[in-house]
């Protein structure tokens, strides 16, 4: 721990990494208790079906067994959903993915809970299936949930800027590509879990693996009708989240085993098979894109038709949908755009947030799209790139009045200066024998905050206590971000004090404050700027504390100290102590609510999306990939990658690096690797052993540098930097590999398979290796057919 | 049966099933848990244990496999309040983040460096993949080896 108060923009170690190594740290699976239940769930098995009959009396009968429930047993509404309500928290008529729950168990240890989930049978009658998106946009297809007046559309939208696709007809370079990605997982290494019980006065209390806790709080006592506050969430530090724990996963069936538990303590830890099989996903997609530029590389038009794949339940699918639809030109100035979308129910997993919420998916589109205009123009790709980046002044490809801090063309110049680019030519000649190397560039954006139409907001705490320490109440969950982090040395700066005073208490919804969920770039620059502020107010405080004893008129005649309060014109100082012994209760905290600025005049545009759109502030990203790819095998290896960020002002380097090596690795696990296979709605990559995420022998050193603007609004100048940089590996690698002399590849991730492909198709010259496909309407599978309000 | 071996310097004896999962007895009978798991199945390297100084996934090792040994967990690397210096350059070179990873990635480093006297970031990364991280993509995770590598002046660590 530092032993001067931190300085903003220096290097601040983590305070939660000693006892993470120490191995002390206990998340939510660390904590169990005496006598307690094992809860575990009955899965549907099947994708689709009506449910006949759930036979629970042998599982009831074995020894051990405590409780078994089914649909039945729920009190509530029995459903589940940020934004719609349409998730059984225990199927009671119909399934609608493989993992669905169809019963619950409470057993004295894991092995009864096992052989007691075994015992039950499920009689379901099963129901034709929708597996794909042209299967969810066929009319006649069967309904996943009957009483959606879109059918399995869950949401079509449409955003429109100036003369919208019209203005195709005007450019005199047109292209024309579909791109298709699959569905991942998050692959957080603490699965889902939980542990909740029932205290003497009714209450339920659950630790819990979770992102969102004062959210988890509404949702179940939505699902089983209990006034919120009969229910107190606590988020302990997570095992990682990007996005997966964003949304109810143990929550509301925990809390039902805890109400027939009868006061013991009982855990639910979903195996990581589970994990796949029930967690959410990051969704599978299909983008149909035409760009339209002038002679000179101008680019004028975007018309653009995106296809979610969301699976069976509404979860946060439209949202990411809205904001894979906000991205979907890259961070370009395109005067005239239509960005269509359709977001779309199937019997698959559940789709859902995941870093990069719906625009890492875009970002493959519309940076491969810049490549193709690149190369058709025979223009270099970083002059295009510079010559239509977004400045601050223009409108984005939603018509939105870009007003803060726009980067992204202080990324590309600095990418431009880098030798990785400058001397490409030379590094490519070095490739050895049966090697090909390439190098790629992409430029990518990233939304920050929930956008307009639900406020992003936080409420920051902080407490000085009677022996003059702080305690600092987070209520946004740490899911190893390093928010938690942040939020300590921004209360330590505004404070003037050491860390070591600061103790800092995890989100509990008894004892700290709603401040949203761990998502959207939001946490830092949302409680950040609250924090400041009640920080401020704390300051002033302890002054006007210290004024009154040191018959001192004017409180900027004080200095705030570490431990102390000094009058520098007379060197008479106070302790904090002596200070802080003298408040009452109430003066000794300080509560600041802030609530993130949004679009003041939305454009007339994108009415479908109800909540969520647009957002005001977006983080940069400039990136470049420098792959060897074995002509043998096909196999690709990354070399070397440069990250440039814009995400104002670097308030700690350590751990904004951490977040954007984090990214990229992420991002070439996307580009290269990572796929659930799922066929006909059964899971096919079971676990890690399948689903193959990158090793420490996968990933080379990735240099990350950051230009730094200002951000006016933010806390110290900052804005969010969880997502942006793991949009930018997919499209960065894909370019190398047409770079390296591959045709251009549609469809990731970039197996070795299809970079084989991708080779040969280049050798014969047939163009485009995998996915591309002509531009056609959006029922696919029936020409014509006259389904949901086609564009 | 009882099953007795040296847990972090300490003789133990406990009754237990022979056929119960080590990490099982470890975290839920012995309190221990620091050590981790993350897929049960041998793939993620989360439950890493020593045993009699060398790297082993507790995921997949049964309780009788415990007995005569001596086993390390996470709990056990650090000495009298201090920190092991691998776990000291984890911290100071920030390659900790979520941290669920982290003691099995220590305890697959140390074993990989009792072995190692001087690697290279080459032979860090491959004396580490077979521990996953979803954070940090490795690279202050090498830092931090690489560091506690060069603090080792030639001893054991």
């Amino acid at each position: 721990m530092t032993i001067r108060p931190p300085e903003i923009g220096s290097d601040f170690i983590r305070p939660d990494a000693p006892a993470k190594v120490a191995g002390t740290e206990r998340y939510a699976v660390d904590h169990y208790g005496e006598n307690i239940l094992w809860a575990g769930v009955r899965r549907a098995g099947i994708p689709h079906g009506l449910i006949r009959r759930v036979e629970v009396a042998a599982a009831r009968a074995l020894p051990g067994v405590h409780a078994v429930l089914t649909g039945a047993d729920v009190p509530g509404t029995n459903r589940q959903g940020i934004v719609h309500k349409d998730q059984p928290v225990i199927c009671d008529r119909k399934v609608r993915h493989a993992g669905d729950a169809v019963a619950l168990v409470l057993a004295a240890d894991r092995e009864t809970l096992r052989r007691a989930l075994e015992l039950i049978t499920v009689d379901i009658e099963p129901l034709p299936g929708v597996f794909t998106i042209d299967d969810a946009l066929d009319p006649a297809a069967p309904r996943l949930h009957e009483d959606h007046p879109g059918g399995n559309t869950l949401l079509k939208a449409e955003i429109e800027a100036g003369a919208g696709a019209a203005a195709l007809a005007d450019c005199e370079v047109v292209i024309e590509e579909t791109f298709h990605v699959p569905i991942l997982v998050h692959a957080f290494l603490e699965t889902e879990n939980g542990l909740a019980w029932q205290e003497e006065d009714g209450r339920i209390v659950m630790i819990v693996s979770t992102q969102a806790p004062f959210r988890d709080r509404w949702e179940v006592s939505h699902a089983l009708g209990m006034p919120m506050d009969r229910l107190r969430i606590v988020a302990p530090y997570l095992g990682g989240g990007f996005g997966g724990k964003d949304g109810a996963t143990v929550q509301c069936l925990l809390a039902l085993a805890a109400l027939h538990a009868g006061g013991r303590r009982v855990k639910m830890w979903w195996d990581r098979e589970e994990s796949f099989l029930a967690g959410y996903k990051r969704h599978a997609a299909r983008l149909h894109y035409r760009l339209g530029a002038r002679a000179d590389g101008t680019l004028h038009a975007l018309h653009a038709r995106v296809y979610y794949d969301t699976g069976a339940y509404a979860h946060l699918g439209g949202e990411v949908m809205a904001l894979g639809m906000e991205h979907a030109g890259g961070p370009y100035r395109i005067p005239h755009t239509c960005i269509e979308g359709w977001c779309l129910y199937t019997n698959n997993p559940v789709a859902g947030a995941m870093r990069g919420f719906g625009v890492a998916q875009v970002s493959f589109a519309f940076e491969g799209m810049m490549d193709r205009l690149a190369q058709r123009l025979a223009m270099d790709p970083l002059t295009l790139r510079r010559k239509n980046a977004l400045r601050k002044g223009d409108r984005n490809c939603a018509g939105v009045l870009m007003t803060t801090s726009t980067g992204i063309g202080e990324c590309l110049e600095e990418i431009a200066a880098h030798p990785l680019w400058k001397e490409r030519a030379a590094w490519k000649a070095g490739a050895g024998p049966f090697k090909r190397r390439g190098v790629g560039l992409a430029a990518v954006f990233n939304a920050m905050g929930y956008g307009r139409g639900l406020p992003d907001t936080a409420l920051a705490k902080i407490e000085i206590t009677p022996e003059g320490r702080f305690i600092l109440y987070s209520g946004v969950a740490d899911m190893g971000q390093g928010n938690a982090t942040a939020f300590v040395q921004i209360a330590a700066a505004t404070l003037n004090q050491t860390a070591d005073m600061i103790d800092l208490v995890q989100p509990d919804t008894d004892r700290t404050l709603p401040s949203g969920s761990a998502a959207a770039s939001r946490t830092t620059y949302t409680y950040g700027n609250a924090l400041i502020r009640a920080g401020a107010d704390l300051r002033r405080r302890l002054l006007g504390r210290a004024a009154m004893f040191l018959l001192v008129d004017r409180l900027e005649d004080l200095e705030l100290l570490p431990g102390r309060v000094r009058h520098p014109a007379t060197g008479r100082e106070l302790p904090l102590a002596m200070l802080a012994a003298t408040l009452t209760e109430p003066e000794r905290f300080c509560v600041y609510q802030y609530l993130m600025p949004v679009v003041p005049d939305p454009p007339a545009t994108g009415k479908a999306f109800k909540i969520g759109f647009p957002h005001l502030l977006f983080s940069y990203g400039a990136q470049l990939a420098c792959i060897e790819v074995d002509e043998l095998t096909g196999e690709v290896a990354v070399k070397d990658y440069l990250a440039v960020t814009e995400a104002g002002r670097i308030i700690n380097p350590q751990t904004s690096v951490q977040q954007v090596q984090g990214s990229v690795a992420q991002g070439i696990g996307y580009a290269l690797y990572e796929e659930l296979q799922v066929e006909d709605g059964i899971i096919r990559t079971e676990n890690l052993g399948e689903y193959i995420i990158p090793t420490a022998l996968d990933l080379p050193d990735i240099k990350t540098s950051f230009v730094e603007v200002y951000e006016e609004t933010g806390p110290y100048g900052m804005k969010g930097i969880g997502e942006v940089a793991a949009n930018g590996p997919l499209p960065a690698i894909a370019n190398a590999l047409t770079d390296a002399g591959g045709a251009p590849v549609n469809r990731s991730p970039l197996t070795p398979e299809r970079v084989l492909a991708s080779l040969e198709a280049a050798k014969k010259g047939t163009g485009g290796a995998c996915g591309t496909a002509a531009w056609r309407e959006p029922h696919g599978r029936r020409q014509g057919g006259a389904g949901a309000s086609a564009g | 049966m009882t099953i007795e071996f040296t847990l972090n310097g300490t003789r133990v004896s406990l009754e237990t099933a022979p056929d119960r999962r080590a990490v099982d007895v470890l975290r839920e009978e012995l309190g221990l848990t620091g050590t981790k798991e993350g897929c049960g199945a041998g793939e993620c390297g989360a439950c890493t244990i020593l045993v009699d100084g060398v790297n082993r996934l507790s995921c997949l090792m049964l309780a009788a496999q415990l007995a005569g040994r001596e086993i390390t967990t996470i709990e056990g690397l650090s000495r009298d309040g201090r920190l092991h210096p691998l776990q000291e350059a984890f911290v100071r070179h920030g390659a900790v983040q979520c941290g669920f990873c982290t003691p099995g990635m220590i305890l697959g480093a140390a074993a990989f460096l009792r072995d190692h006297a001087a690697p290279t970031r080459e032979e860090i990364r491959a004396g580490i993949s077979g521990n996953l991280c979803r954070c940090t993509g490795y690279q202050k995770i090498v830092d931090a080896v690489a560091d506690a590598t060069d603090k080792k002046e030639g001893g054991s660590l």
